[in-house]
């Protein structure tokens, strides 16, 4: 059978087959595979940047008082680390990496539904990017506001802040026809005999994920141009100097930016979903329950956004509304980790780098899903609002949970993706350069946080210096990690890759390693009693 | 070998109408606070408006939303030179929608009554508000009565060299479906715009 398999008539999709050969090849491919690459290796640029970024702003956080630089260059600092890492790595994250790369294939189609708009998204994505990162060398220098924009510092400061808006609004629109992508291919492309509750819980995390990305965007993408004007023209919307509520802003904000969290994180809970089974060699415990909770998590993530503005004047009303939804939505999130949990049960488990990736993505989403339940219980709120404490919880969730399931996920497909294996004992360590460090670095910054230190501070009173200088540490390890995991990932050829070299259950692991430019030979049909996990 | 799906183009559609509505929506809620807020000036700001114009161009888009409706249907009947007329009267509609919005725009923009005008900063903030929203809210709108323009421009070129035809039509049913859009659009930004009064 294997044997058979290592000889395939038809080309790999790595292979240049169009009339374009090289670069051009690539970027002109509609072929949802090299889109998926081409996102990756983009967003892997944006994601080395925003790292350093932030590495900067550690160095200067290294002692009280001024280091390095002033406090403006701070507060463009960690603008700019937050609108690239928030809107060119983390929201297409995932989705547009792997959902592109394997999801097609796991529901048995050819491509995408739209395979020339998905290269329309990627194009404005490159765009939107571009776009916002000009606002750091072109106007009034680079903006200052945080990536949140809160008005009415983001209508009132001299900083580029148009430029850095409008790119983030090209990349809403980029995010929404991916979305709109997905949602189609789904319904319309899924294997014959494939029902929605046969659909491999991957692309099921896509599916909840696609639907916010529909209609959650549009609404920040109204009120950012509403900035916009607002800059332009004096209007009041916003700037209560000018007339405007300043709340109105920040409740338009998080009606999207709220639900962005759950953008991130659906997939990289579905990646994890696909990761555990297959290395812990048995079949996942509470398919249906997984599937459901993605799409429950998208709908009540919808409604909980003003936890944000628990500060910000509210009544009290809505305040235990927002508060009581934010614990509900806490449910479906847990409940995929006791699935994870009792699917390795009594398992075989097989402790590859992918598998002890999505450990410690369990590890570390757990902690900042709970820390995130202090944040949205209104007492406790109140305390460690804009402190460290919040920082902490967003990296854990956002690096934590959504960074370390991408690196999951990019040990798991990396062989499926190149036909090349990589040197495990190599991505061991730089897992464990990765997990020492990143705790090292977020987790001081939970306790500074409860002890009064703010967020986006320049500078802080002596007590704080020796959480600071942990954190700076952590950082330089967690720098090392990275280093160590894309060397080894991408510096040189490993060993050829079989066609399945995890055990794998789904469709991608029945196709060759790369897979062919159409994916499959004999489009797979999906027969009455099988189910998404009985392919091997 | 080529893949075609009517369904899922259409499928696509609407999920890409969803996000339009929802990028109204936004608007549609800032109007409602600030509504709330400042119904006085509201009230006395829309009769600034000329109801008249906007009953007309509201015809005027039912109108062309009717025409493209009825190409579609000459399309699936194979009636070729009827679905090229019944598009371009819808144009025609769209061209007359827009005079009558330059006319009221220009006007406006006559007596220094714009975004970010002098006149502007003299005037309650309720009545900022609402001509704010009036300006973005109609601009917004006619840029998609724009887009929707040039789609079904398309649609029309490639209804009469034969390439949508009775046994592929997807792309005019989509341009319809968007026209259709820009219409309930104004449907609603009628009413809260010019018959608040």
């Amino acid at each position: 059978m294997t044997e058979e398999k290592t000889h395939h008539p038809e080309p790999s999709y790595l292979v240049n087959t169009g009339k374009y050969k090289g670069l051009m090849s690539w970027l002109t491919s509609t072929d949802h595979k090299r889109i998926g690459i081409m996102y990756m290796y983009a967003m892997m640029v944006f994601f080395i940047v925003g790292v350093l970024l932030g590495e900067i702003m550690r160095l200067e956080l290294f002692r009280p008082g001024q280091q390095f630089y002033g406090p403006q260059t701070y507060n463009g600092l960690f603008t700019i680390h937050g609108i690239i890492m928030i809107f060119t790595v983390v929201i297409p994250g995932l989705a547009a990496v792997f959902g592109n790369f394997s999801m097609p294939i796991m529901i048995g189609a050819k491509d995408v539904a739209f395979p020339r708009l998905n290269l329309f998204s990627f194009y404005l994505y490159i765009l939107g990017a571009g776009i916002a990162l000009t606002s750091q060398f072109l106007g009034n220098g680079p903006p200052d506001t945080g990536w949140t924009f809160y008005a009415p510092y983001s209508i009132q400061t001299h900083t580029n802040v148009v430029a850095a808006v409008f790119g983030a609004f090209v990349l809403g629109f980029s995010s929404i026809l991916t979305g709109l992508n997905f949602i189609v291919t789904m319904h319309r492309m899924r294997a014959p005999g494939m029902t929605f509750f046969k659909m491999p819980l991957f692309p099921w995390s896509l599916y909840a994920t696609a639907w916010i990305q529909v209609l959650a965007t549009p609404i920040v993408g109204i009120t950012l141009l509403m900035v916009v004007a607002e800059r332009w023209f004096r209007i009041g919307f916003f700037d209560p100097s000018l007339g405007g509520d300043p709340v109105l802003y920040q409740h338009l904000f998080w009606i999207y930016s709220h639900p962005a969290v759950y953008i991130m994180i659906l997939p990289a809970m579905g990646v994890i979903t696909e990761i555990i089974p297959t290395f812990a060699q048995r079949k996942v415990f509470g398919y249906k329950a997984i599937a459901v909770s993605s799409l429950a998590i998208a709908l009540v993530g919808y409604f909980v956004w003003a936890h944000h503005m628990y500060t910000s004047g509210m009544s009290p009303t809505a305040r235990w509304i927002f508060s009581l939804l934010t614990f509900l939505v806490a449910v479906p999130s847990a409940i995929k980790v006791f699935n994870w949990v009792t699917t390795m049960y009594r398992g075989s488990i097989d402790l590859k780098p992918p598998f002890l990736f999505a450990l410690g993505f369990i590890f570390l989403f757990m902690i900042g899903g709970m820390t995130g339940l202090t944040l949205g219980a209104l007492a406790t709120n109140v305390h460690v609002h804009d402190t460290a404490y919040v920082v902490a919880h967003f990296h854990y969730i956002v690096f934590g949970g959504v960074g370390f399931a991408f690196f999951a996920a990019i040990h798991y497909w990396y062989p499926k993706m190149f036909g090349r294996m990589y040197n495990f004992k190599r991505a061991n360590w730089a897992f464990g350069f990765l997990f020492i460090g990143f705790n090292l670095l977020y987790f001081p910054q939970f306790i500074i946080g409860i002890q009064g230190m703010p967020r986006r501070y320049f500078d802080y009173l002596p007590q704080f210096t020796l959480g600071m200088q942990l954190s700076f540490f952590g950082g330089i390890l967690l720098l090392i990690g990275i280093i160590l995991m894309l060397t080894n990932l991408f510096s040189k050829k490993g060993a050829k890759a079989p066609d399945n070299p995890w055990g794998g259950r789904t469709y991608e692991w029945t196709i060759p390693s790369p897979p062919p430019l159409e994916n499959f030979e004999v489009m797979p049909v999906m027969g009455p009693d099988e189910t998404p996990y009985d392919y091997k | 070998m080529e893949h075609r799906d009517d369904m899922g183009a259409k499928l696509g559609m609407w999920v890409f109408i969803f996000t339009e509505i929802l990028l109204f929506g936004g608007l549609f809620l800032v109007y409602a606070v600030m509504r709330g807020r400042y119904s006085a000036d509201f009230h006395s700001a829309a009769h600034h408006l000329n109801a008249f114009i906007g009953t007309i161009n509201t015809l005027v888009l039912l109108v062309s939303s009717a025409t493209v409706a009825m190409s579609i249907t000459a399309v699936q009947k194979g009636d070729k030179r009827l679905a090229v007329v019944l598009l371009f009267l819808t144009l025609v509609c769209a061209a007359v929608f827009m005079v009558n919005k330059y006319f009221e725009w220009g006007h406006k923009f006559q007596i220094g009554l714009y975004p970010g005008s002098d006149l502007m900063l003299t005037m309650n903030h309720g009545q900022v508000m609402f001509f704010s929203l009036y300006f973005f809210m109609t601009g917004l709108h006619m840029f998609h009565l724009v887009v929707g323009g040039i789609i079904l421009t398309i649609a029309m070129i490639k209804v009469n060299r034969g390439t949508i035809n009775s046994t592929r039509y997807v792309l005019l049913e989509n341009g319809g479906l968007y026209w259709h859009l820009v219409d309930l659009i104004w449907i609603f930004l009628f009413p809260l715009l010019y018959l608040i009064t």
